[in-house]
């Protein structure tokens, strides 16, 4: 009797797709005969080149990202070096195959040992190069026929297999190991194939599945689904269609409720990267930049030309829509090294955000310099997190004067951006009337926990972490009375406003700016259209 | 003689070196080495860079040895150029670096 297989992964391409599985396999033939060491590697070097004419020529009818991964391919197989260690070996004695093998092998083991998840990644790549040489050495076609729409499982997948797919007829990658940063999960991404990475050992007792869902959203696999288990995803599938079409097809609209409210939709970013490949046209702004990575990715602190840098690239990104970038807000469950205080007993109630900032002024300052630097090529705002009383607002407040006052004592091209709050921590919701602020961001992640007192990532307590909640709306309310009375703009730029169930409440508070990861904008528009019908 | 004269060879260029913070996201990975390597191989002075002022060094010219330095966004890069158009090659790739080769 056939049973469900459940797997859980992660997502590394959205959506969600059935059909027949495709089971990958290493099918390397063994090369028959064997000769001396010159014809070895006359037959080496023989192989490399084809595999490398063979790339060229598939780059020519590929564009853009594709063709920048498959020139990678050419650039590593154009390097002596690659092959070094197999020249090496083969002069010794070895054949040609396995001494490409080894001299291969021990060049991906570099990479999958490898700190950051992007160098993991190119593994893939690494791989391809060595099959491709390798098929050419046996003289067998190693890319097998993958009919187009079915669901691809194994342990990894190549770029080569990836791109000998025809996926505009459906069809989905479940891979046991693989990387939501590898270059096929951009190419799944691009190519809008869901996939699903890190699923763990794909084992089914001597025969492959022949059926699998692939949920791309969450990340989830199953193999051999009972009629009932396809049925209901098969209804999930068409309903997910159908919203995901309707919603595309507006996502460069502006948001209009039903009673004709118009509705700013701003993007949330974590680096400029998420903004590669979007059209400024599907948002009226950048309601968050998260400056953390700046600080996380790095060797140290960035210095302020590189912080200039990056701010610069977001705001000629925006084309002159506002973008408001948040001073670092590290602490809580955010910790960096060398910056934030280890071992605190309660850390979401301790030095984070602004009180960190103000606490080591210098690398503050950094910043503030290196924000007004930039605020000369757009319309940048600057949002400080974590604000509880007046006077952290106004400390800041005569750092940024000070510093921009200095900038332009040195003749340095600079402005002095609009300095605004976060409303995360119920006293600022409560007293908001009382600061100074340019503008209003309620971070609502923090405001929800603070306000339940329920922290986010303790599973027990999950359903009293509820955004929803009257007493968050109402401190959320008091917020928006407060900036209208004040006359400034007020936004909410947490998870509450990518979650379209809240959207009508958050729409009766008064808010009228939502700001959510790019992702997200297209259903949010959508159910913004509905509020008020 | 073969010696003395590839000594003096050398010392009719002087050493350069100059360094640049890494700003592309994910460092220098797959794109920016092959950027990095195809303006290096744009000279003939020999072109070796560092993660640290002191090295180890690795030839620019490689892109198999570039991605193995596996240098991540934030990083200094610090080169060291010797050559008849080393000061050209230095501002190159410098300005490479710089301007984050030319991702967004």
């Amino acid at each position: 009797m056939v049973t469900e297989i459940h797997l859980t992964g992660r997502p590394a391409s959205p959506g969600l797709a059935i059909g027949p599985v495709t089971v990958l396999t290493a099918t390397v033939a063994n090369r028959a005969t064997i000769g001396d060491p010159a014809q070895e590697a006359a037959a080496l070097q023989a192989a490399i080149e084809a595999a490398t004419a063979e790339i060229t020529e598939l780059i020519e009818t590929m564009q853009g990202e594709t063709a920048d991964i498959l020139e990678f391919q050419v650039a590593m197989l154009e390097d002596h070096v690659l092959a070094e260690g197999a020249y090496d070996a083969i002069s010794g004695g070895a054949a040609a195959d396995q001494a490409w093998r080894s001299a291969l092998d021990a060049e991906i083991a570099g990479y999958r040992s490898a700190e950051d998840e992007y160098f993991r990644g190119r593994a893939a790549d690494l791989i391809d190069i060595r099959d491709r040489v390798l098929a050419r050495l046996s003289g067998v076609d190693t890319t097998a026929k993958i009919i187009g729409g079915s669901i691809i499982a194994g342990d990894d997948i190549s770029p080569s297999t990836f791109l000998a797919v025809d996926w505009t007829r459906g069809g989905a990658i479940a891979l046991a190991a693989g990387s939501p940063s590898s270059h096929v999960a951009m190419l799944a991404r691009a190519r809008g194939a869901p996939m699903v990475v890190g699923l763990g050992p794909l084992s089914w007792n001597g025969r492959p599945p022949s059926l699998a869902l692939v949920d791309g959203d969450v990340g989830t696999v199953i193999f051999e689904p009972e009629p009932e288990t396809r049925r209901l995803f098969e209804h999930r599938m068409a309903a997910a269609n159908a919203a995901r079409a309707a919603a595309d097809a507006r996502r460069a609209e502006p948001a209009c409720t039903a009673d004709g409210r118009r509705i700013a939709v701003h993007l949330n970013v974590a680096a400029p990267e998420d903004l590669v490949g979007l059209d400024p046209a599907i948002c009226d702004g950048i309601g968050l930049v998260r400056t953390e990575f700046l600080f996380e990715a790095s060797q140290g602190l960035p210095d302020e030309d590189t912080q200039y840098a990056v701010y610069r690239r977001i705001l000629d990104w925006a084309e002159g829509r506002p973008v408001t970038i948040r001073t670092l807000d590290a602490g809580g469950d955010k910790p960096i090294a060398g910056l934030t205080v280890d071992g605190e007993s309660n850390p979401f109630l301790g030095l984070r955000g602004i009180r960190l900032s103000l606490a080591r002024p210098e690398v503050f300052r950094m910043q503030l310099r290196a924000l007004s630097r930039a605020a000369v090529h757009g319309a940048l705002k600057v949002m400080l997190p974590m604000i509880t009383v007046p006077v952290e607002l106004n400390r800041a407040a005569a750092m940024l004067d000070e510093e921009f006052a200095g900038l332009r004592a040195k003749g340095i091209a600079c402005e002095r951006p609009p300095l605004g709050i976060m409303v995360e921590v119920p006293a600022a919701a409560l007293c908001a009337e009382d600061f100074d602020a340019a503008f209003y961001s309620i971070g609502s992640n923090d405001l929800t926990q603070y306000t339940m007192a329920a922290a986010r990532d303790v599973g027990a307590v999950a359903e009293l972490n509820d955004a929803g909640n009257p007493a968050v709306l109402a401190l959320i309310a008091r917020t928006v009375a407060a900036g209208r009375e004040r006359g400034v703009e007020v936004s909410l730029c947490g998870d509450a406003a990518a979650d379209t169930r809240l959207t009508p409440s958050l729409l009766a508070t008064g808010l009228t700016t939502l700001s959510v990861s790019p992702i997200a904008v297209a259903r949010l528009k959508a159910a913004v259209a509905k509020v008020g019908s | 003689m073969h010696d003395v004269d590839a000594g003096r060879a050398a010392e009719t260029f002087v050493t350069l070196t100059g360094s640049a913070v890494l700003v592309n996201p994910v460092g220098l990975h797959a794109r920016p080495s092959v950027k990095l390597t195809q303006c290096a191989k744009g000279f003939v002075a020999k072109i070796e860079f560092a993660l640290a002022a002191d090295g180890p060094w690795t030839d620019a010219k490689s892109p198999v040895k570039v991605m193995r330095v596996k240098a991540p966004q934030g990083a200094t890069l610090y080169f060291c150029v010797t050559g008849p158009d080393g000061e050209a090659a230095l501002a190159a790739l410098l300005t490479l670096v710089h301007d984050g080769f030319g991702e967004a």
